[in-house]
């Protein structure tokens, strides 16, 4: 959703100050570099169909530019290191880890957790499926479970069981909901093409 | 992670230009193997040269009949994808599916994929500071402690570090050509002459020079290269490293073996060539026995501890398997 809520989590959390460690988060500018390259510069890139433009320290991720910076917090930080799946977004379409993806890499449009869903609250065919086959727990690694389950119903137009673990299998779920997400995403991908999502 | 220039390349020529061969200058392409050793701070780049806009330009796959063209810069996930290349080398495209996750297949770059670094814990973890291949000279904790996934074969008194890739494996079997270029141009370079065993220098993990950019790989094709096989044994049914695997390719009279390429995973300190188990194979009708022997020769060098073990009698059963189902594969043709 484009506007920002009245009062977020996050918002809160910063105001009473329990939020100050989570404040810095994105390295500090660096000092001079080498000639001709730079340490801090600025990014534009199209997320969720809105053009965006930051300045920023080289070393941003574009997981951390998405969370910190424009505040779309749908996408998760689980591992930071690429193993666990909980960052995947779009990035021209394909699944990709945000955690390990230079934002100032980023030369397609990016799509988040937060683009999928339409206007109002008409949720996306998956994440309903998601929600009809009870496929989440604690809820913290289904972000990046479902924009890869869209990513690959796209891609592969008929998804069995066995299909669907093996694509998905960069999707780590510590709550062991995989037999339901399973069956979201082969219910899921379904629903998709029914409506060409 | 160290502060670093950042600059953006717009072409390969362009790269190297821009790259200059400079001291702490890294090529970053999908960033899957870098930035997570970057975050780790075991890799400390002063500048990054980004390539990331050159992945997927062109095709990824090029036939050319006698030999294939794979781009260097294509991503794992298309170059799987290829109808051309999963049809006249199976092999190949198995070495890919079966490596890394879908989101990393769709990121990584071929020529990134073999560059990939060891995942011993003591190199990832700089609070051991004993390890030859980060600080040279000072000792590896692997030796001296727990080695629970290492090497058995091409290991030195200097490091035992397990190379994990598999694209290399397919690679090394096949014979393939690497295309480089560098601040003095274009050369080519056989495949199994890119990384080194950690002899003398295990800090010099490949033969490139500074600002040299893996461009592409050749392959010289052989028809007999459509009956080949990837085999991967992991602890997880995906998403894993090899325990061990095995490439290989049959040229099959009958039983009798013509010809026959072979290279083994999760065992070696770089990509390993099995030329022993190769000689012993030619010439001879392939059955369960034959294989199992081939297998001893493959690791007839092998240096094993209590730790590695496993790592031996999995990699001997492994490639045992992999010829065998080789053999019987049904081979598209056409």
């Amino acid at each position: 959703m484009d506007d920002e809520p009245t009062l977020s989590r996050r918002t809160l959390l910063k105001s009473t100050g329990l939020g100050a460690a989570m404040i810095g988060v994105l390295p500090e500018a660096a000092d001079a570099a080498p000639d001709g390259d730079r340490a801090t510069l600025r990014v534009a890139l199209t997320v969720n169909g809105r053009k965006v433009e930051e300045t920023i320290d080289a070393r941003t991720t574009l997981l951390d530019l998405l969370r910190e910076r424009l505040q779309l917090t749908g996408t998760k930080k689980g591992c930071d290191h690429g193993q666990c799946g909980a960052c995947t977004v779009h990035v021209g379409g394909a699944p990709v880890l945000a955690c390990l993806t230079l934002a100032a890499s980023v030369a397609e449009p990016v799509a988040t957790i937060e683009g999928l869903s339409a206007e109002g609250d008409r949720l996306h065919p998956m994440q309903q499926a998601f929600i009809d086959h009870d496929a989440f727990q604690c809820g913290y690694c289904t972000p990046g479970q479902i924009m890869s389950a869209v990513a690959l119903a796209r891609a592969v137009p008929r998804l069995d069981a066995a299909a669907v673990r093996e694509a998905m299998s960069g999707n780590l779920c510590r709550c062991a909901a995989y037999p339901n997400i399973v069956a979201a995403v082969v219910d899921g991908s379904a629903r998709m093409r029914k409506v060409r999502a | 992670m160290k502060p670093f220039g950042h600059a953006v390349a717009s072409d390969p020529a362009a790269a190297v230009r821009v790259h200059a061969g400079a001291a702490g200058t890294h090529y970053l392409a999908g960033g899957t193997t870098q930035l997570d050793l970057m975050k780790l701070d075991v890799l400390r780049p002063e500048r990054i040269v980004d390539i990331a806009r050159l992945r997927d330009r062109g095709p990824a796959v090029e036939d050319h009949g006698d030999w294939l063209r794979l781009d260097g810069f294509a991503t794992m996930a298309r170059t799987a994808a290829d109808a051309t290349l999963g049809r006249r080398v199976p092999m190949v495209v198995e070495s890919l599916t079966q490596a890394a996750s879908r989101q990393i297949r769709s990121m990584a770059t071929l020529g990134g994929n073999v560059l990939q670094r060891t995942r011993c814990g003591y190199y990832r973890d700089t609070s051991w500071t004993k390890c030859n291949r980060r600080e040279p000279g000072s000792g590896c904790a692997a030796i001296d402690g727990r080695a629970w996934a290492h090497a058995v074969l091409g290991t030195t008194q200097l490091c035992i570090a397990l190379y994990p890739g598999d694209l290399a494996q397919a690679l090394i079997a096949l014979d393939a050509t690497v295309e480089v270029e560098g601040t003095a141009g274009v050369r080519m370079l056989p495949f199994a002459e890119l990384h080194r065993i950690p002899a003398t220098e295990p800090q010099r993990e490949t033969n490139l020079l500074p600002g040299d950019l893996i461009t592409g790989f050749r392959i010289a094709m052989r028809p007999w290269f459509a009956r080949s096989r990837y085999v991967k044994v992991r602890d997880r049914a995906s998403y894993e490293f090899a325990l061990a695997s095995a490439a290989v390719a049959l040229d099959l009279d009958g039983r009798v073996v013509r010809d026959v390429r072979i290279a083994i995973g999760g065992g070696a300190t770089v990509p390993w060539r099995a030329r022993e188990a190769e000689a012993f194979l030619r010439g001879k009708p392939l059955d369960e026995a034959l294989a199992s022997k081939a297998a001893d020769a493959a690791y007839a060098g092998a240096s094993v501890r209590e730790d590695t073990r496993h790592r031996l009698d999995l990699g001997k059963a492994t490639l045992t398997r992999a010829l065998l189902e080789t053999a019987t594969m049904e081979v598209r043709h056409g």
